[in-house]
C-alpha cells in the first residue's frame, strides 16, 4: 500500500502526462533493480528445475547413463513399487512424528517464554537462537558421539540400571536428531503467535470459571493456531527431505526419502528415477507451503 | 507486552521444568562434544585424560586446512554477491511496482521452500549439461569446484537475504524517504543517506544468514563439489561416514565456536548500535 503512495507523492501536483512518464520511469527502475536476481534465478534455478523434469521422463541406459530419448513415465510408475512405498511412508511417518514431538515440547515452552519479564525473555530467546545458528551437521554429529559405543548415553542408562540400549542407527535416533535440529523452528513461530494474544482474554475465560484445560482448548489454542501451523510446516518440510540426519544417526533399515534420492544419483546411477522422486518431493513441499500461506502464515 | 496469564500452582512448576529440560536438551550435546574434543581416548565418547592432540592433528592435516580455506573463500564471495542481489530484490519488491513483480516474488520464495536434496539434484544435472554444452560448442573444459559451489550457494542465498531485508523495509515508514525527495534529493541520494542507514541492520542480518548458510551447507555442496575440491562440512561429512574419529570432534568444535562467534559478534553489534 505504502509503496504506491510514495511513488505518487513525488508527482502529486504534476500533469497527467508527466505523471504517466514518471510512473513508467519508476517501473523501469524497479525492474532494473530486480533484473539481476531475476536472470540469476532463471538461469540457476528455473532452468535446472526444468532439466530435472526432463530427466524424470528419460530412460536409464545399461551403463548407468541417461538417454535423453524414448520418453516415458516409468520412473513415476516405480514410485508405486513396494520398496519405494515403504520408504515413502517411513519418511512421512518419521516427519509427522518429529513434528508432533516438537509441538508437544515447544508449545508449553513458548507459552512459558511469553509469561516471562521482557528482559529475561530476551535472554531466553537468545539461547534458543544460538542452536538455531550453529552448524546442523555438527549438532547431529554430537548425538552420534553421545549415543555411540560406550558413550555418555550408555553410561546414563547403565547408571539407572536400565541395561544397554542400542539407540544409534535406529529410527528413534533419527527422530531424536530431527527434533534436536528443528525444535527452534517450532519454538520461534509459536512464541510469536502466543506473545501476540491478549492476556485479558485468558483471564476472562478464567473469570468465567473455565478451568485451565478449558481456557487452553477454547481460547489459547485457537488464537495461537497460525503459530502452530507455521511451526509444524517449518519442521515437517525439512524433516521429510532430511538427508544428513538419517545418514549420520540412522542405519541400513532407516533409509529415508532424502537418502534414497541421493543414492539414485551417487551409487545406483538411476538418474531418471532420482529426478522423478525429487520432483515428487518438491511437489509435496509446495503443496504444504501453499496451505501455509493460505492459513495466513508469514514467518519464514 | 508481557500479557499472557502467569501460570499458577502445578502447571507453573511443570512449565518451569519443561523450560529447563529444553535448555538441557539444546546444550548438553554441545557441551559434551566440546569436552570430548579434549579427551585422549580414541573412543570419541569416552574420557581419557586431557589432550590437545586432536587440535594439533587438525592443524597438521592439509586436507582439513584446505577444506576450511575453501569454505571461507566461498562464504566471502557468496555473502558479498548474495547481499547485493538480495538487497536490490528486496528494494524492488518493497518500493517499486513493475511488470512481472508477482512472478518474481513467487520465484524468490522457491529456493527457500525447496528441499535441499531437490536443489542439489537440480544443480548437479544443470552443471553436468552446462559443462557438456560448453565442451561441445567451444571446447572449453570446466570442472566443478569453486565457481559451481559459489553459484549454487548464491542461488539460495539471494532469497534468504531478500526476505530478511524486506522484513526490515516493510516495518519502515517511507516518510523520511519522501521528505528527502521533497527536499530535492535525487533518488540515489535519498537511498544513500536515508534508506540505506535505516535498513543496514537488515542487510547485516541477511549477510550473517547468508554466510552461516554457506558455511553450513552439506547436501547441495556435496553434489556440486569437484573431485579434490571441497568445503569443510562436506569433508567432515565424508569423514563421519567412514567412521568417527576424535579428529572429527576437534573440527566440529572449531566449526561450532566459529558460528557462535559470528552470532555473538552480530548480537554485540546490534546492542552497540542501539546503545549508541
Amino acid at each position: 500500500m505504502r509503496k504506491r503512495e510514495s511513488t505518487e507523492h513525488v508527482v502529486e501536483v504534476a500533469t497527467p502526462e508527466f505523471e504517466k512518464t514518471a510512473q513508467k520511469k519508476e517501473a523501469r527502475r524497479g525492474l532494473l533493480m530486480a533484473l539481476p536476481s531475476y536472470l540469476y534465478l532463471i538461469l540457476f534455478f528455473v532452468i535446472p528445475l526444468g532439466i530435472v523434469l526432463i530427466y524424470s521422463f528419460a530412460t536409464r541406459n545399461r551403463f548407468g547413463g541417461t538417454d535423453l530419448s524414448g520418453w516415458n513415465l516409468e520412473s513415476y510408475e516405480r514410485i508405486a513399487e513396494p520398496i519405494v512405498r515403504t520408504i515413502l511412508f517411513r519418511s512421512l511417518w518419521l516427519a509427522i512424528l518429529t513434528t508432533v514431538i516438537c509441538l508437544v515440547i515447544a508449545y508449553p515452552f513458548a507459552y512459558y517464554l511469553s509469561t516471562r519479564k521482557p528482559a529475561i525473555r530476551n535472554v531466553m530467546l537468545v539461547f534458543v537462537m544460538i542452536p538455531f545458528w550453529t552448524n546442523f551437521l555438527v549438532r547431529n554429529y554430537a548425538w552420534r558421539v553421545i549415543l555411540g559405543n560406550d558413550g555418555p548415553f550408555t553410561k546414563v542408562t547403565e547408571f539407572f540400571g536400565l541395561g544397554t540400549h542400542e539407540l544409534l542407527f535406529s529410527q528413534k535416533a533419527v527422530v531424536l536428531g530431527l527434533v534436536y535440529g528443528y525444535l527452534p523452528f517450532m519454538i520461534l513461530p509459536l512464541y510469536a503467535a502466543i506473545e501476540r494474544i491478549d492476556g485479558q482474554l485468558l483471564e476472562a475465560s478464567r473469570d468465567l470459571y473455565g478451568n485451565g484445560w478449558q481456557s487452553f482448548k477454547n481460547v489459547l489454542l485457537p488464537l495461537s493456531m497460525p503459530g502452530v501451523i507455521a511451526g509444524s510446516i517449518l519442521v515437517f518440510v525439512p524433516s521429510l527431505g532430511a538427508y544428513v540426519t538419517p545418514e549420520i544417526l540412522g542405519g541400513a533399515k532407516t533409509t529415508l526419502l532424502g537418502s534414497y534420492i541421493v543414492t539414485q544419483f551417487l551409487t545406483a546411477r538411476n538418474w531418471p528415477f532420482g529426478a522423478a522422486l525429487s520432483f515428487v518431493l518438491m511437489a509435496v513441499m509446495l503443496l504444504m507451503t501453499i496451505i501455509y500461506f493460505r492459513k495466513g502464515g508469514r514467518t519464514l | 507486552m508481557s500479557n499472557a496469564v502467569e501460570p499458577r500452582g502445578l502447571s507453573k512448576i511443570g512449565l518451569q521444568i519443561n523450560g529447563w529440560l529444553v535448555y538441557l536438551f539444546f546444550y548438553a550435546p554441545i557441551v559434551l562434544l566440546v569436552i570430548f574434543s579434549f579427551s585422549e581416548s580414541r573412543n570419541v565418547g569416552k574420557w581419557g585424560g586431557f589432550t590437545l592432540s586432536w587440535y594439533e592433528q587438525f592443524i597438521d592435516s592439509s586436507n582439513a586446512r584446505n577444506a576450511l580455506e575453501n569454505s571461507i573463500k566461498i562464504a566471502i564471495v557468496v555473502t558479498i554477491i548474495s547481499v547485493i542481489l538480495g538487497t536490490m530484490s528486496a528494494l524492488a519488491l518493497e518500493r517499486f511496482t513493475f511488470k512481472g513483480k508477482r512472478v518474481f516474488d513467487a520465484l524468490l520464495y522457491l529456493p527457500i521452500i525447496i528441499p535441499d536434496v531437490t536443489m542439489a539434484v537440480m544443480l548437479l544435472l544443470f552443471f553436468g549439461e552446462f559443462f557438456e554444452i560448453l565442451d561441445n560448442l567451444f571446447g572449453i573444459q570446466l570442472r566443478k569446484g569453486f565457481w559451481s559451489i559459489s553459484i549454487s550457494h548464491i542461488a539460495f542465498n539471494i532469497s534468504f537475504v531478500s526476505v530478511v531485508v524486506r522484513a526490515r523495509l516493510a516495518g519502515m515508514s517511507t516518510d523520511l524517504e519522501e521528505a528527502a525527495v521533497d527536499l530535492y534529493a535525487s533518488r540515489w541520494k535519498a537511498f544513500r543517506h536515508v534508506t540505506f542507514p535505516q535498513i543496514l541492520p537488515g542487510i547485516a542480518g541477511g549477510a550473517l544468514l547468508a554466510m552461516t548458510l554457506s558455511l553450513d551447507d552439506v547436501v547441495i555442496t556435496q553434489f556440486v563439489a569437484g573431485p579434490g575440491w571441497t568445503t569443510l562440512p562436506v569433508y567432515v561429512f565424508g569423514l563421519i561416514r567412514k567412521g568417527v574419529t576424535p579428529l572429527i570432534n576437534s573440527i566440529s568444535v572449531i566449526m561450532l565456536v566459529s558460528s557462535m562467534l559470528l552470532v555473538g559478534l552480530s548480537l554485540l553489534a546490534e546492542r552497540t548500535r542501539r546503545g549508541g
